[in-house]
């Protein structure tokens, strides 16, 4: 009877210890091995890549980029998708059902599908975007998006921007209504009830959300890659270059490395954050 | 020798102590009832009867035989769980059937025993019915028909009437009753309510931190306690002169414990008053029998026959 | 519940804009008649809807990642489903840790996991391989199909199987007649959202994919690379076409915040 739980979950303890500690492991000793144009992998112990990873400028600065712009998007995630997470909320039933698919939906729709669109809509100087901006009178000259953090940054806002939502949204769930009203009768404008009443208590969907956002946006690949192309380089792309194309894996490994390690650090340092934050009211 | 006898019977969860040497005998086609605040260890009991939970120590017989030693698929006994536990994706006459299938009764007899067993608890025409369609008391119902149509030789209910409203409850406690006297089960009811045990049962068995506090037909242990918590569990008590008197027992007088009355209110059928007395507050019920009673700020005189 | 004020409404008008702008747009290229991306301003054209037919690369990238999704979110929702009911309904040591374990493949990046499968594949023989991709989609899709078989495991009240038991049925039968009919809602839930996983990952796979072995999304991505041609939009308009109808027909039959926030799943 006490060994069923570990009989039961004994298959994927066995797939995952086969196909994930150990590849991991491998990568992470990858890390450590060297490399030559000429003699490619050597399975020796050295600390170059770390070396060059941490005392080279080059990489320094693209990390910094990586995680500059995960920090912009999930502020900007969070900045307009809880308050659309509200709105919908408050949406009478046909109408939130509905908008809830529109807005959610394009989670389901593949990454490559949805930057595309933006690389259209930037499209160098002769973007749609541009093209509005100029005739409305916003702005004289086109502005530059592709290959800039600033494209960056929007097609990633758009790409993750369900994931915010669908985190607010559960929060308020949660919430009871009755407490709105509660305040509401007890003399609470709707702007108080808003900022003491609601905000407080969906705070903690929104920092969930916000951890979920910046993880998937410090390590996305796909968008930077086709909005930032070869000129803007993230950790991600640039370990793919290392890989596919420099075809330095020790040197790719250790940027890897690095990135799933200081993610991890971040993630779990935030959670532990938001948890102790709000264990007592909430727990 | 007793039908089911419980002998010493023990539960510990790590160092929580929640069934602590229980012995129980039950008589066959007897109806007992496990009576105790929440928390006492009567669920635990009659899931170590049902064979779900492990005892600590102690023994369990039917008839005789070592009942532990009897896998629970085996024991054949009826169980209508609190939450009920129909099986959701099965009609009414499908969850009814399930038990005869399992014991291989052929097809035809099934149907048969399933539409006698659904009308017997009245609910002939809901067999093509899902769980999800059916009212609280309904569901009560078909719990009741799936563990009796496999003819048990002991039916365990757990709180099963605690979901319903008080109308429905009472119907249902004489509903129970009648069928448990027309198929003749020996039962054993778990309740935390005591009017329903006392309105059940043949025996009580009073519990409190996973012990038997008494055991016996319920007038005897209203009248006659064992014990303060058994006395205050059935019902009001007061104490007074350091005996306990029932609230129903305490008359006015012209003579006797003199008092104020402190508040009176009014239950339809009967008089609630609180007397203010040398001996702290004192509880009165005196039926309504449309006579004139002393009012709020009275001074009163209260009397009991010595027990 | 009070209404929304007109402010409201316009920004959730914005809203909804920013998140379908770049969608319609891929859609709307789609049908240009010309030969360079532009929109199709007088005259609508299917050309290059017809252009995919000569592109055999897409096609069979689009069947290869359907038979992957479907392979591999299958046998992930097998591997869960023990490990759901060891989870969901027993506290025994190192729980909290296989749990994590088993849902760390979300928090991994899909580059290190692509790098990872890569060396390792590669060791093995498996580079560029099919069986490489199933096994690499099995770990990626396995914490979706988890969350929603945990769910309805969790959701599934014990007492309902100690009812069966009490009436004679055997361990097998249980699991048989009761156990599994009753969570099966959330194994399907569970296997469509990993299949949606696995049909749009691109990160990982590109890592893993050889020219034999593309997905359709890494197929696109590779081309999108070199140029963006209204190619790669009506390819895209059509990806776009078929996950808005599995969607449409996901949220009838289960509801999709039900699949997305990951609510116990009932056995409704
Ligand atoms: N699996 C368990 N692990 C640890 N403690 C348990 C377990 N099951 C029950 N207990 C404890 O044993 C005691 C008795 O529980 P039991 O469920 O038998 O009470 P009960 O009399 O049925 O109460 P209620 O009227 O609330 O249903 C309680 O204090 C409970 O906390
Ligand atoms: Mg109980």
């Amino acid at each position: 009877m006490k060994s069923a739980p570990y009989l039961l979950s004994l298959p994927a303890l066995l797939l995952f210890g086969a196909i994930v500690i150990i590849p991991l492991v491998m990568t992470v000793l990858l890390s450590f091995h060297d490399w030559g144009q000429y003699k490619g992998i050597e399975p020796v112990f050295v600390l170059k890549n770390w070396h060059e990873v941490f005392t080279d400028s080059y990489f320094l600065e693209m990390f910094w980029r990586t995680f500059r712009i995960a920090f912009f998007v999930t502020l900007l995630a969070a900045v307009l998708g809880a308050p659309e997470a509200y709105i919908l909320n408050r949406m009478k039933s046909p109408w939130r059902g509905l908008f809830l698919l529109v807005i959610l939906g394009p989670l389901l729709i593949s990454v490559v599908a949805r930057t595309l669109g933006w690389a259209l809509l930037f499209g160098g100087n002769s973007g749609l975007i541009n093209k509005a901006l100029v005739s409305m009178g916003l702005i004289s000259a086109p502005l530059p998006f592709m290959f800039t953090e600033t494209g960056v940054i929007v097609a990633l806002t758009h790409v993750l921007m369900p994931y915010m939502v669908l985190a607010v949204w559960a929060a308020l769930q949660r919430l009871d209504p009755q407490i709105e009203n509660a305040a509401v009768a007890l003399g609470a404008g709707p702007f108080t009830v808003l900022r003491r009443i609601v905000l407080p208590q969906v705070m903690p969907g929104i920092l969930s959300g916000a951890i979920i956002v910046f993880a998937l946006a410090a390590s996305a690949f796909a968008t930077p890659a086709i909005i930032g192309g070869r000129r803007l380089k993230v950790a991600s792309t640039l370990a793919y270059d290392e890989f596919l194309n420099t075809l330095n894996w020790p040197l790719g490994a250790a940027v890897a490395v690095l990135l799933l390690v200081a993610l991890v650090a971040i993630v779990v340092g935030a959670s532990r954050l938001v948890e102790r934050r709000y264990a007592q009211v909430f727990g | 020798m007793a039908f089911l006898s419980l002998e010493g019977l023990s539960k510990h969860f790590g160092t929580h102590v929640a069934v602590d040497g229980l012995t129980l005998a039950v008589e066959k086609g007897e109806f007992v009832s496990l009576l105790g605040p929440s928390g006492c260890g009567k669920t635990t009991t009659l899931q170590m009867i049902a064979g779900f939970v492990e005892p600590s120590g102690g023994a369990i017989r039917l008839e005789g035989r070592d009942l532990l030693a009897v896998k629970p698929a085996k024991r054949g006994l009826g169980i209508v769980f609190q939450s009920y536990a129909l099986f959701p994706h099965m009609t009414v006459a499908e969850n009814v059937a399930f038990g005869l299938e399992m014991q291989g009764v052929a097809a035809a007899e099934r149907t048969r025993r399933v539409g006698e067993t659904l009308e017997l608890v009245g609910l002939g025409t809901f067999a093509g019915r899902y769980p999800r369609q059916m009212s609280g008391g309904q569901q009560q119902r078909v719990a009741l028909a799936r563990a009796l149509v496999i003819r048990p030789q002991i039916l365990l209910l757990d709180e099963p009437l605690s979901n319903l409203d008080a109308k429905l409850r009472e119907e249902m406690q004489i509903e129970l009753r009648q069928i448990q006297r027309t198929v003749g089960t020996t039962t054993i009811l778990v309740t935390h309510d005591q009017a329903e045990a006392m309105a059940l049962s043949d025996r009580l068995v009073v519990m409190n931190h996973g012990r038997a506090e008494q055991i016996g037909p319920p007038h005897e242990a209203y009248e006659r306690p064992a014990t303060p918590f058994v006395a205050s569990f059935l019902g009001r008590t007061n104490l007074v002169n350091g005996t306990t008197v029932r609230p129903e027992k305490i008359w006015f007088a012209t003579s006797g414990l003199a008092g104020k009355v402190r508040t009176r209110i009014f239950q339809g059928n009967h008089w609630l008053y609180q007397i203010e007395t040398a001996d702290g507050l004192v509880t009165v019920i005196r039926q309504n029998t449309g006579e004139a009673m002393p009012g709020e700020g009275e001074a009163v005189h209260l009397a009991w026959a010595a027990t | 519940m009070s209404r929304n004020g007109p402010i409201a409404l316009i920004y959730h008008t914005l809203f909804v804009i920013f998140m379908l702008a770049p969608i319609l747009v891929v859609c709307f290229v789609a049908f240009t008649p010309e030969g360079y991306l532009s929109f199709p301003t007088d005259r609508w054209s299917l050309r290059w809807f017809y252009a995919i037919g000569r592109y055999p690369e897409f096609i069979s990238a689009f069947w290869r990642s359907l038979w992957l999704g479907a392979l591999s979110s299958a046998i992930a929702v097998a591997f869960s489903v023990p490990a759901a009911l060891a989870i969901g309904r027993h506290r025994f040591r190192g729980r909290d840790a296989m749990t994590a374990l088993f849902m760390s493949p979300l928090m991994i990046p899909h580059v290190v996991l692509g790098i990872a499968f890569l060396r390792f594949f590669t060791e093995l023989g498996l580079g560029g391989t099919f069986v490489g991709l199933v096994l690499a989609h099995i770990v990626v899709v396995l914490p979706f199909a988890l969350r929603l078989t945990l769910a309805s495991a969790v959701g599934l009240d014990r007492s309902i199987e100690h009812a069966a038991i009490s009436l004679g049925a055997s361990d097998r039968t249980v699991l048989r007649r009761i156990t599994l009919p009753l969570v099966l809602p959330g194994l399907i839930s569970g296997w469509a959202l990993a299949f949606i996983n696995s049909f749009d990952e691109v990160t990982m796979t590109v890592f893993i994919a050889a020219p034999g072995t593309e997905t359709l999304p890494v197929r696109m991505f590779l081309y999108i690379q070199d140029n963006i041609d209204p190619l790669v939009t009506s390819v895209s308009a059509c990806v776009i076409a078929i996950t808005a109808a599995a969607l449409i027909a996901l949220d009838r039959a289960y509801g999709l915040e039900r699949l997305l926030v990951g609510r116990s799943v009932d056995g409704r």
